[in-house]
Formats: structure tokens, sequence, C-alpha cells
């Protein structure tokens, strides 16, 4: 195996992780305020489906990518009234609506299955891409890759160093206690379940118009729940959550080697592959015989607990702000 | 409080219910209706077509039950997972791993049909259990979300079903996702004459039924798991052996299921194949919400969710319409049902 075919590797692992970097960021913020949005998978299918209808349309990749964050930012608004104000149970309607973008998306989706379509244009970054090895995988890429990298960063930067995103770990963690120090609740949960949608239909466009090319029955493949695993496999951290991502995304080209070695394994099966490791994912997360296996001594249980982290204190319970 | 404004609350409380049902469902037909014009479809033939499709024949409206028994089988086990506060969206697996197992029965033993037909859905019961019992496990012993668990074990499982239907099972000399070869006739499901739906299938689901709901309205056990349901906590501190019952309710929500993906298979397909649980196991769960989770109306909700499934598999065919309307529909029923429940609690 020669270094050109590892870069390309890399830099292939990094284009195609950007979707469920999208989403898992998303769905980060949304959870850290204490709002699970479980109807990611339907969010991803329709967002990607209307991503692609109007770049289809209209040429327009700016407008397809607003449009697809419209559709995650409308479904997520749907999950907010009726968690935050309605006060209903947020795996209900999320399952709901998991259901029924999924068939939305089929439904209007049929005129646009297996058309060809425009697709977000590479763009290497003059004079970086020249760096060696890294220059390759990084910056040999497009502006949507460019885009996930930096979301990561950012999102990171808001959370844990700036005034408002230790705002948004006290009203995911201790609400009351937020509130008590002059935090809307409720207003900033509502904002951060519509930005984590919107960032989640930005990533079901990027499938369809980067990624996977076009518009098919179910086009995405339940990448919706492996994000929403990702999540809790991250430990609710964006840095954490998208390392995630890229280890999946690697363990995926793996599997498409082996699937070539395999010739005579049916390729459905090895698309159920990554179920099995989402569930793996998550038993070695939380499983208790690993928490006794490191709590042997006060260094290890600590970094245990900072690799497996612990979900928001308040997440999926609702708030009366009075 | 005289006995007659007890009658006339009662009756405002009557009237409200069904308005508060009839709203949202005249709302998602008023939106379906509003999706169809958008793509330019005709929404009068769109429905009649519908309409057709579920009960233009009786060959139909025996699909239509064909899509009924599997609803009630598996909304008969969520009444038992819901109830243990458990959300069991693994059970759409479950009924394929029952197909499974029954396809494995009806496979291996040659016998009279009154022997095999029984083992069959033993079979398919142990399977469903079996399924069940893996997502339950992985909750109370690996701390992994049932949502989780399950969800993941659903795309395993069909990937074992199509595993065995292209590989060990597939039909001599060809490989094809088709299905398996058809099982002998002694496995095939008595049918009413010139239909695929038979009387045995619906008796059965109709006892499951009214068996669950009185376990779980006058028995101990019916009440020890609501406790679970309300607070895993306290409960344990009643002395309920909690992991126990809980995976006590998934074996029997999967016994249900697996009893579903069984009669798919020797009910009406007369083989396996790689789409044997069509959905149902998810759609069940809407079938159970929409029901306000009271048992009895059931067979009505599942009877409407099975209609419109089967009324809709003729639009593309006869309108160029995707089936995925069926879908939308029903999706949409229950969304704005929920809020609505939400809404008029809250501003009550």
């Amino acid at each position: 195996m020669d270094t050109t075919f590892i870069i390309l590797t890399f830099a292939s692992v990094l284009a195609e992780s950007a979707p469920l970097v999208f989403a898992v960021i998303g769905e980060t913020l949304s959870e850290k305020s204490g709002v699970t949005n479980l109807s990611l998978d339907g969010t991803i299918l329709l967002s990607a489906m209307v991503g692609f209808a109007v770049a289809f349309t209209t040429d327009n990749l700016y407008l397809a990518f607003f449009a697809a964050m419209i559709v995650g930012a409308l479904v997520a608004s749907i999950v907010a009234f009726s968690s935050i104000i309605l006060k209903l149970d947020q795996i209900a309607v999320g399952f709901i609506l998991t259901l029924l973008c999924g068939d939305l998306s089929t439904f209007f989706g049929n005129p646009y299955v297996r058309k060809p379509g425009p697709a977000v244009p590479h763009l290497a970054i003059p004079g970086l891409v020249e760096i060696p090895v890294l220059g390759k995988i990084f910056f040999d890429q497009n502006v949507v890759v460019y885009l996930s990298v930096l979301l990561i960063f950012a999102a990171w930067w808001w959370m844990y160093k700036t005034q408002p995103g230790l705002k948004l770990q006290g009203i995911g963690e201790r609400p009351a206690a937020a509130f008590a120090r002059g935090a809307n609740v409720n207003a900033q949960r509502f904002l951060y379940t519509l930005i984590g949608g919107a960032l989640v239909g930005f990533g079901g466009a990027t499938y369809s118009l980067f990624v996977k090319l076009g518009w098919s029955y179910h086009h995405t493949f339940g990448i919706g729940w492996i994000a929403l695993a990702i999540v809790i496999f991250g430990g609710w951290h964006p840095i954490r959550g998208a390392i995630g991502a890229y280890i999946f995304g690697g363990l995926q080209s793996v599997s498409s080697f082996a699937q070539s070695a395999f010739a005579n394994v049916p390729t459905q099966v090895f698309q159920t592959a990554p179920f099995a490791l989402m569930i793996l994912a998550l038993l070695f997360v939380s499983n208790e015989a690993l928490d006794r296996f490191f709590s042997g001594s006060p260094w290890s249980r600590r970094v245990w607990q900072s690799l497996r982290g612990t979900p928001p204190g308040a997440l999926g319970t609702t708030f009366e702000q009075e | 409080m005289t006995e007659d404004t007890i009658t006339s609350r009662n009756r405002a409380n009557i009237v409200g219910d069904f308005l508060w049902t009839i709203g949202p469902i005249l709302l998602a037909l008023l939106l379906t209706t509003l999706a169809l014009i958008a793509i330019g479809a005709d929404p009068a033939k769109a429905y009649a077509t519908m309409w057709n499709g579920a009960f233009g024949s009786a060959e139909k409206l025996s699909s239509v039950m064909d899509a009924w028994v599997p609803l009630v089988f598996c909304s008969v086990g969520l009444f038992i997972t819901f109830t243990a506060g458990l959300w069991n969206i693994g059970i759409e697996g479950q009924m394929v791993m029952g197909a499974i197992f029954a396809t494995w029965v009806a496979r291996t033993f040659d016998l009279p049909a009154e022997i095999l037909l029984p083992l069959i859905f033993v079979g398919g019961a142990l399977g469903g259990a079996l399924w069940a019992l893996f997502a339950g496990a992985l909750k109370v012993y690996g701390r992994v979300h049932e949502i989780f668990g399950g969800l993941g074990l659903n795309f395993v499982a069909m990937g074992v079903a199509l595993y065995l239907i292209i590989g060990p099972w597939k039909r001599a000399g060809i490989a094809s996702t088709s299905g398996t070869e058809p099982f002998r006739p002694a496995a095939w499901l008595p049918n009413f004459p010139g239909m695929s739906v038979g009387p045995i299938e619906i008796i059965l689901a109709i006892i499951a039924l009214i068996l669950v709901y009185l376990a779980l309205r006058g028995t101990l056990w019916g009440l020890q798991l609501k406790a679970i349901g309300k607070n895993i906590r306290s409960a344990f501190w009643l002395g309920i052996p909690t992991s126990r019952y809980m995976l006590g309710a998934f074996a029997l929500c999967g016994t249900f299921a697996g009893l579903a993906g069984a009669e798919q298979a020797v009910g009406v397909w007369a083989r396996l194949i790689p789409s044997i649980s069509g959905g149902y196991g998810y759609l069940s769960i809407l079938v159970v919400l929409l029901s306000g989770f009271r048992a009895p109306l059931v067979p009505l909700v599942a009877f409407f969710f099975a209609a419109v499934t089967k009324g809709s598999i003729a639009l593309p065919l006869d309108l160029q319409i995707d089936s995925a309307l069926g879908g939308v529909l029903q999706g949409m029923i229950v969304l704005l049902f929920v809020l609505s429940q939400g809404v008029r609690s809250k501003f009550r």
C-alpha cells in the first residue's frame, strides 16, 4: 500500500463523513439544550430530497442548501413546539415525524428519482493544497467539506469558550438554575433546536448534492439513526462526536474493501453492517462492566469518564417557566 | 352534583372527544389533498382510486385484511411494552425473525397440516420473542436504549432474511430477491375460497387482543407492569423485579410480532420474501398512538390504516402517483392527532 493510496482514503473519509458531521453537530446542539430531535432520519431524507429537487430545477446550489436548511428547521420547529410548549413525548413526536418525512420524501421525490443533477464543485485551496500529505487530505476538497470541518471547531468554541455557550450547557443540565440566573430557558431551547435542525438539513443536502449524488427511494439509508447514535457515542461533545463520525466513515470504507473481497456475500447484507456496529458502539460507551473495569484507579476512571461523557442532565425533560 | 349535570358533562366530553379526533383527521386530509394538488394530481381521482383499491372487490377487501392481521398482532404486543414504558421500535425486526423461524419450521418438517401449522406458529413466536429479548437484554444489561438496540436489530434481521433468501434458502438454480421456494401445501394457512385471508388468523388476532386487554387491566401483573411504566424507580422500591418484568414485556411483545411474521409467511406469501414485515411493525406503533392507547379501538384503527396502505398500492399503476401517499396520510393523521391532544390538554 503506497502513501498516495492512504492519502486518498483519508481524503475520501473526510469528504464522505461530511453529512454525518453536520447532522451530529446539529443534533448535539439540540440535545445539549435539552431537546431530543428523534426525527433525524426523516429530516435528512426530506432535506436531501428537497435540496436535490431545488438544485435540479433552479440549478442554484445556494438556494438548494438554503431550502434544505429551511426544511430541517421546519421539522425541528414541530419537535420544539410539541415538546417545549405542548410538553408532549419527544420520542413519540420524533418517531412519527421520522416516518412522515420519509414518506413525504418518497412522495414528492418521485419525479427526481435517478435524474442526473448538479453537484457541489471541487475547490482546492491554492497554496495550502501544496502542503505535503495534509494538503491533499484537507485542502483538496470542496466548500461543503471545509465548512463541515470548520463547524466542528466553531461548535466547540461556542459551547465551551463563550458566555452564551455556557448558558447553553446550563439550560440543558440544570434549567431551573439557569432560569434563576436570568436565562430564558424555553426560548433558548427553541432556538437551538431550530439551529440544530437547520444543520441537519444542510447535512441532508450535502448527501444528495455531493456524497451520493441525486435522489432515489430512501436515498440516505438510515444515516439519521447512525447520527443519533454517534451523538451518544461522542458523549454530547462536538469534537468527540465528529471523531465518531470519522471513525464510522473509516469503517465504512474498510467494509467496502471487504465487500470486494467477499464477492459471494450479497451487498444488501453489507448494508446492514453499520447498524450492528451502531449497537456495538453504544454497548461500548454505556456498559457497566467497562465502568467497573476502569474504576480501578482514580486515573483510569477520570480518563474513561472523559472519554464516554454523560448526557445533559435535563435531556428530554420539560421546563415550566414562571 | 345532580345526575343531569353528570350526563351533560359526559355528553360534552363525548362530543369533545369526537371533535378532537375528527378535527385532526380532516386537517390531515386537507393537507394531503394540498400535497396532491401540488404535484398536479386530481385529488378526487386519487381518493377514488384508493377507495377502489381497498374496497373495490372481495379480493381487495381480503388483501386489506392481510394487512389488518399483522397490524392487530403487533399492536397487541406494543400495548404490553408501552404499558411498561418501553418503545419497542424493534418490532419490525421481531416480525422478520418470526417469519424466518416459521420458514425454517415449514422447510424442515414434513408433517400433516394439523401438526405443522401450529408448529410453524410456535416457531414464529419463538423467533420474535428471542429477537425481542435480544433488544431487551441490550437495554437491561447493556444500557443501550431500546430505540437504538431495536432499530439496529431491525436492519440486522432484514439482512439475515436477505442472506437466507439469496444464500442457503435460494430457489433451485436461481438466487433472486423475489423469495424462497414456495412452502409445501401443508404449510399453507387455509383461506376463505378465492381469497388471500382465512378465518384462523383473524380469530387468533382478536383473541390475542382480548386476552392482553384483560390481562393488562385486570391482573396484578398488568398493574405491576403499569407501575414500571409510570415510575420505574418507585416500582423497584415496591419490590417489583423490574429487569425481569421488562425482559418479559419485550419477550411477550416479540411473541406477538413473531406470530404476525409467521402469519405473513404462511398465510399471505406461502414463502419467505425480503420485505416480509411490510413495514407493519412501524405502522402498528402509529396505530397504537392513534388509538390513544385504547385497545378496543385497535381493530378499527388498524382496519383504517390497512385500507389506506392497500388502497394506495393502486395509485402508481392507475395514476402515476407514488404509493407513499398512503404513508403521508397516515403520518399526517397521527401527527396532528397527537399534537391536538397536546393543545387540548394545554388549553383545557
